[in-house]
C-alpha cells in the first residue's frame, strides 16, 4: 500500500447492489476522489446478515467463507453499511482453516464513514450542500462500530457523520428530538414483527419531518429504505440520500 | 399468541400505544439525564458487573457463607429447587402460624413463582401491597413491568377501578385522592396480617443481612406490624459485601426510574425478639442458566427494568405482549432459558439494536444474547420452510452466478409484475410501504459496463 494511496476494495452489499446502484457508484466515486485506489472485487454476494440474524448463523458458513476468499487479498475493505460491516467483524461463523484470515478481515473492513475519519484521517472536507439534512443514526453503526455517542451512555458527544456534513458550505444540520432511536428496519424483524416495524418507522420518520428537513440521509440504506417506503407511501415530499450520495454530490 | 400477534393487538389502539412510548419514554430520559449527573458513570456500571460476574463464579460459596451467617443472625433458611418447592415452604410457614391472609409487597419472583393462585387455592387471602401491585391485583393481571406494574393503565382507568372496589367518587381522577383511598384500604390489611412476604433486592454473604428497596415504604409497613417476615430471593441476588451495596444502591433507582435513591433501603438482619424472619433460597431454573455459557450473565440482572424503558418494542407493545413474567428485553433472554418453545418468539421481539446493552446498569449484553437465543430457537423451533429458504439462499449467496441470476430475475420479476401482486396482502414488506424504484441495472452491471 502507498501511504498516500491506499488500495481499497469495494464491499456493496447486496441489496444496495440491487436496489440502489447509485450509492455504489458514489460510494466508489467519493474514494477516488479522496485519493484512493478502489477496486472492486467481482464475484462478490452478500454477508450473510439476514441469514444470521434469523436464526441460521450455522447455515452461512458458505457464504461466509466465499466473502474471506474474496476479499481477504486486499488492504482494506470499505463498505458504504454499518450494518454489514459489524456482520463481517462480529457475526461471522467460525470456520476451521481460516481462523487467520477471518481475524485479518474483521480489523481491515470499515463502514465508510469511519475509513474516511479514521484511516483516512479526513477532518473536514471542502463541498457544498446548500439543504437543510436530518440524520438516521443506524444502530449497528452507532451502538455496534460507535460512529457517534450513544444516547444511553455517559460519554462526551461525537458524531463521525456529522463532523464530515457540518463542515459543507451551506448544509444547514437538524437535530432531532430522539437523536438516535431506532427506525424499526431489524432485517426479518420488517415482516415479522410488521406491525411494530411500521409503527416505529412511521414515529422515526415523524421526528425527522417535524423539523421541516429536505433531506433524511444515513449510513445505511436498509434503514433509508425502509423509512422511504412509509413516506413515499404516504406522499411526504421528503429526499432520502446515502451519505455517500451527499459527500460525493457535495465535493463535484 | 405470539408476540407479533400480541404487539399487532396493542397497536390498535394508536392513541394509547403513543401515550404508553412516550410514557416509558419520559422514565428513560430521567434516567439519561439523572446518570449524566455522575461523572464515574461508567465506571460504576463496569464495577457493578465485575461484582456479579465474581458472585456469578463463586455463587455456591457465597450462598453458603449467607447462609451461615443469616443462620447465626437468627433468620432460618430456606432452600428451594423450583417454584413448587418455593410455594409449598411458605405455604407450610403459614399454616404452622395459623394464618389465612398475608400482605406482600413487590416481589417478581413470586409472581415467577405464581405464588398468589397457589396459596388463594389454600384458601389465603393474598394482597400485594405496592399501590400498582395492588391495581393489576384488583384488575386479576399481572404486572405489566416489573418495577412500574401498571404502567399500561391510565389515571381514567384507575379512578374508574377504584370507585367499583373501594368506593371512590365517581370521576374523580385526582392522584393524590386515589392514592389517599388504597392507603386506607391497605392500611387495614396491614393490621390484620399475621404474616408479611417480601422481595430481596440483594442477600449480602458477607454480613447475612437482606436488602429491600421499595418506593412507598410497604415492605417495611408489613414486615414490621407482622410477627413473621417471609423473604423470597433469588440465589443470584447475592451480593460478596455489604461495601458491594454502595456500587449497586447507586446504580439501581437512578436507572430504573431516574431518582437518585429508592426511597426505602431496608435492611434486614435479625429478629426482634418473639419475631421469627425466613428467608426462601430460590433456583427455579438458575442453576441451568448458569450452566448456559453464552446466556450465563442474564443472572447479573438487578431488575431495575431500564432495558424494558428503552426498549423500542416494549413502548410500543406493552408489557403483556411478551406474555412472560419478565416482559421486555432482559425478559426475553431469561425466559426461553424456563421453556423455549412457550417463549420463542421472544428473541425476535427485537430489531438488536442495542439500546438495552447500553442502559443495562451490570452491562449485560442482552442484544447479543437475543442473537444467540435465535441461533437455539431455530435448532429446535424452527419450521421447516423457513429453514429451508434461509439454506436456499446460503445456495445464492455462496454461489456468485447464482446470485447474479437470481437477483436480475427478482428485478426483472419485480419491473414487470402488476402493483396488484407486489402489494398483495401476502407480501408483508408492501403492506404499509413502498418498495424502492426499481434500478435498471445492478451496481455490478453497471461496474462491468463503465469500469472494466
Amino acid at each position: 500500500m502507498k501511504a498516500n494511496s491506499p488500495s481499497v476494495a469495494l464491499f456493496i452489499p447486496c441489496y444496495v447492489d440491487q436496489f440502489y446502484p447509485q450509492v455504489g457508484i458514489a460510494t466508489l466515486e467519493l474514494l477516488e476522489k479522496l485519493g484512493c485506489t478502489v477496486s472492486y472485487p467481482s464475484g462478490q454476494t452478500c454477508c450473510g446478515q439476514p441469514l444470521a440474524n434469523a436464526g441460521y448463523a450455522r447455515d452461512t458458513v458458505g457464504t461466509a467463507t466465499h466473502f474471506i476468499e474474496t476479499f481477504s487479498d486486499y488492504d482494506y475493505v470499505v463498505c458504504p453499511s454499518g450494518s454489514c460491516t459489524l456482520h463481517v467483524k462480529e457475526h461471522f461463523p467460525a470456520i476451521a482453516g481460516l481462523e487467520k484470515k477471518q481475524e485479518a478481515l474483521a480489523h481491515k473492513i470499515y463502514e465508510l464513514i469511519e475509513f474516511i475519519t479514521d484511516v483516512l484521517k479526513i477532518e473536514r472536507l471542502e463541498g457544498k450542500f446548500p439543504h437543510r439534512v436530518s440524520y438516521h443514526s443506524s444502530c449497528h453503526g452507532q451502538r455496534g462500530l460507535h460512529l457517534s455517542s450513544g444516547s444511553e451512555l455517559n460519554q462526551p458527544p461525537f458524531n463521525k457523520a456529522r463532523k464530515l456534513l457540518e463542515n459543507l458550505e451551506g448544509l444547514d444540520w437538524v437535530e432531532l428530538t430522539r437523536t438516535d432511536e431506532c427506525c424499526g428496519f431489524g432485517g426479518t424483524f420488517a415482516v415479522t414483527e410488521e406491525a411494530l416495524s411500521i409503527q416505529m418507522g412511521k414515529d422515526r420518520l415523524a421526528d425527522h419531518l417535524s423539523h421541516q428537513t429536505e433531506v433524511i440521509t444515513g449510513g445505511d440504506m436498509s434503514c433509508i429504505m425502509h423509512l422511504q417506503g412509509i413516506a413515499s407511501r404516504s406522499k411526504q415530499e421528503v429526499k432520502f440520500l446515502h451519505l455517500a450520495e451527499i459527500l460525493n454530490q457535495a465535493l463535484s | 399468541m405470539s408476540h407479533p400477534e400480541n404487539a399487532a393487538e396493542f397497536l390498535k389502539d394508536a392513541q394509547k400505544s403513543k401515550w404508553h412510548d412516550e410514557t416509558l419514554w419520559f422514565v428513560r430520559d430521567k434516567r439519561d439525564k439523572v446518570s449524566k449527573g455522575i461523572p464515574e458513570w461508567e465506571q460504576l456500571r463496569e464495577l457493578a458487573s465485575g461484582i456479579k460476574d465474581n458472585v456469578l463464579a463463586n455463587l455456591a460459596s457465597y450462598l453458603e457463607e449467607f447462609e451461615r451467617n443469616a443462620t447465626k443472625n437468627g433468620i432460618i433458611v430456606h432452600w428451594a429447587a423450583d417454584s413448587e418447592e418455593h410455594n409449598r415452604l411458605i405455604l407450610e410457614i403459614l399454616q404452622k402460624q395459623n394464618c389465612t391472609a398475608v400482605v406482600k409487597s413487590k416481589s417478581i419472583l413470586t409472581e415467577e413463582c405464581h405464588l398468589n393462585p397457589y396459596l388463594e387455592k389454600q384458601g389465603i387471602e393474598v394482597v400485594d401491597t405496592d399501590l400498582g401491585e395492588r391495581i393489576v391485583q384488583f384488575l386479576n393481571q399481572p404486572p405489566s413491568h416489573i418495577v412500574l406494574p401498571a404502567i399500561h393503565l391510565k389515571k381514567k382507568e384507575i379512578s374508574e377501578l377504584f370507585h367499583e372496589k373501594l368506593q371512590t367518587e365517581k370521576g374523580n381522577e385526582d392522584p393524590a385522592y386515589l392514592t389517599q383511598a388504597a392507603r386506607v384500604h391497605l392500611r387495614e390489611k396491614f393490621f390484620a396480617a399475621k404474616v408479611a412476604i417480601t422481595g430481596v433486592n440483594f442477600g449480602i454473604a458477607e454480613t447475612g443481612e437482606f436488602v429491600v428497596c421499595t418506593n412507598e415504604g410497604n415492605a417495611d409497613m408489613g414486615v414490621h406490624l407482622a410477627d413473621v417476615h417471609i423473604a423470597c430471593m433469588g440465589i443470584e441476588k447475592i451480593l460478596p459485601r455489604r461495601k458491594d451495596l454502595g456500587v449497586f444502591l447507586r446504580l439501581l433507582a437512578r436507572s430504573a426510574t431516574g431518582q437518585p435513591i429508592t426511597n426505602y433501603n431496608s435492611h434486614f438482619r435479625s429478629p426482634s425478639p418473639g419475631k421469627e424472619i425466613h428467608i426462601i433460597l430460590v433456583d427455579n431454573g438458575r442453576t441451568a442458566q448458569l450452566a448456559r455459557e453464552k446466556f450465563r450473565n442474564s443472572l447479573k440482572c438487578i431488575r431495575c427494568g431500564a432495558c424494558m424503558n428503552t426498549c423500542p418494542i416494549y413502548r410500543r407493545s406493552g408489557g403483556f405482549s411478551y406474555n412472560s413474567t419478565v416482559p421486555g428485553p432482559i425478559g426475553s433472554i431469561l425466559s426461553p432459558g424456563l421453556d423455549l418453545k412457550k417463549h420463542s418468539s421472544l428473541p425476535f421481539a427485537s430489531t438488536l439494536c442495542g439500546s438495552c446493552t447500553d442502559v443495562c446498569p451490570v452491562k449485560i449484553n442482552i442484544h447479543e444474547q437475543l442473537y444467540e437465543w435465535r441461533q437455539e430457537v431455530t435448532k429446535t423451533q424452527g419450521d421447516f420452510a423457513k429453514g429451508l429458504s434461509m439454506k436456499l439462499a446460503n445456495g445464492i449467496f455462496k454461489s456468485p452466478l447464482a446470485y447474479k441470476i437470481s437477483g436480475s430475475l427478482m428485478r426483472n420479476a419485480l419491473k414487470s409484475l402488476p402493483n396488484s401482486l407486489i402489494y398483495h396482502p401476502l407480501n408483508v414488506w408492501g403492506k404499509n410501504r413502498n418498495l424502492p424504484e426499481l434500478p435498471k441495472e445492478s451496481f455490478q452491471q453497471w461496474y462491468q459496463k463503465n469500469r472494466s
